[in-house]
């Protein structure tokens, strides 16, 4: 080959990609026979929209926002104690946390809301000293028994993906905490915590997806959500796949929306350091304490 | 006076004995240099000696407080965490990767201490650290985060940070042993500057030549044990001892 040669006076042929035409066609003739079927089908296509903006299925999506909203942050909580537990020098603490974790993970959430939802049946009066004295029906309300079902599962989730954020922090800057004498707790609060955010945050974006949807289980103890507020109008006048298809729309469009809010945070995190990403957040929430 | 003693120190991971009764003092104001070759037990010496290890024989004294224990007689009590971290605020350490908290700025980096663990009014603790900062020649990158600097100037501000505790003696563990050669001098310097300035130092090194120049007097360590102890110069060319011989030959 001659030095200095360039394609400059050639053709470059890019190479076909036959497979792509193939997988193409096979596509469009998927989609397509999917299409003749719907169309076939005896779905009353104009009466979604109607569904969809119907004040039952609005309100459900307010019930299912406020249950996903609830069940992460209460599990968001529970997981960081618990994460934190986990690392506890305190055998007892730490042990107590590796249970907690092996307990909640092993539930199925369903089953969980389940027991809360009935708790009734065993334990007739609750008594929170100096706070509360009543029947336990009364607290365990259906948004109760689903939040706490699906929090406390969230919650030995949640403290995994922390504990994997704690544990991703460089070994060395602890010692040197520890050198310049921070005490355990400053260390795990200004040290440990700040710095697992940027490992901690996609997936915790992920489970808040995940919970968007997950909480249509609420359905069982008929909590207002979009699943039992559905059911709600289809029991009624039997058009199920119509007003199924205007929750699947609903529920599209949020896990949509957070998809693209989680897209924003995540590149966020990625053009700032971690830390300093979280403390630009903490300031915004808590001005001068951070 | 003797500024910290060191008493006949065991330590062992296991089955493995680290260090087999290592004991020696440390005059106040004096650059103690540490050389032996790697894993003779030098980086979890100085590790004892702020308890980030416990030791399972011996003593250590830090001025008059015995490091990690109150004794009553021939009990040994093990402190509390409070206590510990009083004692360890005392004791500057500088680590051969740095350390620096890679989420905060130079300058937050040297205020922490003393805000955090002396309760220093911030105003305070940043004109202190300004100076440190200038001390040590990094005054001009007050507001940069660590992943923003060479290793010398990490190595800089970790040694600023350590100052900022205002400590008795100051711990260097292969403090440029992670840099480029052409970093290693400015590093040197400020630790220069620093014995210059009386404090007490422990510096665990490969640099034969600060040990020489720098140094009150140098350890040679080796399996655990001290081997040499004396003058920088009697020990590096004046050892008549086989192992001391070869360690020197090999890195001279
Ligand atoms: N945390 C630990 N657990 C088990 N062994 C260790 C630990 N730290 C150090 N060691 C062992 O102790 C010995 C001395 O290590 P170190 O003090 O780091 O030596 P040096 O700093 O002189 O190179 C080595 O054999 C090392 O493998
Ligand atoms: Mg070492």
């Amino acid at each position: 080959m001659p030095e200095n040669s360039t394609h400059q006076d050639f053709e470059i042929r890019p190479l076909p990609h036959y497979e792509r035409w193939i997988s193409a066609l096979l596509l469009v003739a998927v989609l397509g026979g999917f299409v003749y079927v719907l169309a076939g089908a005896q779905i009353k296509w104009s009466t979604i929209p109607q569904y969809a903006t119907s004040t039952i299925i609005l309100s459900g999506i307010g019930g299912t926002m406020y249950l996903t909203i609830g069940s992460m942050a209460l599990g968001l909580l529970l997981g960081l104690i618990v994460a934190i537990a986990r690392g506890s020098q305190n055998s007892v603490v730490s042990n107590a946390a590796a249970a907690y974790v092996w307990l909640f993970r092993g539930i199925p959430a369903l089953v969980l809301v389940l027991l809360w939802f009935n708790i009734a049946l065993v334990v007739p009066n609750v008594w929170i000293p100096f706070i509360f004295y009543g029947s336990t029906n009364d607290i365990v309300t259906p948004f109760v028994a689903a939040l706490l079902g699906l929090a406390l599962t969230e919650s030995a989730f949640m403290s995994e993906i922390v504990r994997a954020g704690i544990i991703s922090v460089d070994p060395g800057q602890i010692e040197a905490a520890k050198s310049i004498g921070l005490s355990p707790w400053k260390i795990t609060k200004r040290v440990i915590l700040p710095q697992t955010l940027k490992v901690v945050i996609p997936p915790t974006g992920n489970e808040f997806i995940a919970m968007l949807k997950y909480s249509s289980i609420a359905y069982v103890v008929a909590y207002q959500e979009l699943a039992s507020q559905s059911a709600k109008i289809y029991t009624q006048n039997l058009q199920v796949i119509e007003v199924l298809l205007a929750a699947t729309i609903w529920y599209v469009a949020l896990t949509t929306i957070f998809s693209i809010l989680q897209h924003w945070i995540e590149k966020a995190l990625r053009d700032t350091s971690g830390g300093s990403f979280a403390r630009k957040m903490m300031r915004n929430i808590a001005p001068g304490r951070f | 006076m003797d500024l910290v003693r060191i008493e006949d120190v065991h330590k062992s991971y296991g089955h493995l004995e680290v260090l087999k009764g290592v004991s020696f003092s440390v005059a106040k104001g004096d650059v103690q240099c540490i050389v032996g070759p790697s894993g003779s037990g030098k980086s979890t010496l100085l590790r004892c000696i702020n308890h980030l290890e416990t030791i399972n024989r011996g003593r250590i004294w830090v001025e008059d407080d015995l490091i990690g224990y109150r004794q009553n007689g021939r009990i040994l009590h093990e402190m509390s965490d409070s206590e510990l971290c009083h004692q360890r605020s005392q004791i500057g350490m500088v680590f051969q990767s740095f350390n620096l908290f890679a989420h905060r700025t130079s300058l937050e980096n040297v205020i922490e201490g003393p805000i955090q663990v002396r309760s220093t009014p911030k105003t305070q603790a940043i004109e202190k650290a300004r100076a440190l900062l200038a001390q040590v020649g990094m005054d001009r990158f007050e507001n940069y985060y660590p992943r923003q600097l060479s290793g010398g100037q990490q190595q800089r501000v970790a040694i600023a940070r350590a100052l900022a505790m205002e400590p008795k003696v100051v711990l260097f563990d292969e403090p440029t042993s992670a840099l480029d050669p052409e970093r290693v001098g400015e590093v040197l310097d400020v630790m220069c500057e620093l014995a210059k300035t009386g404090m007490t130092m422990i510096v665990v090194t490969h640099e034969i030549g600060f040990a020489r120049e720098v140094g009150s007097t140098l350890i040679f360590m080796d399996q655990g044990v001290v081997v040499e102890k004396g003058k920088p110069r009697d020990v590096i060319e004046r050892s008549n001892n086989e192992r001391a011989q070869a360690f020197f030959s090999k890195i001279l």
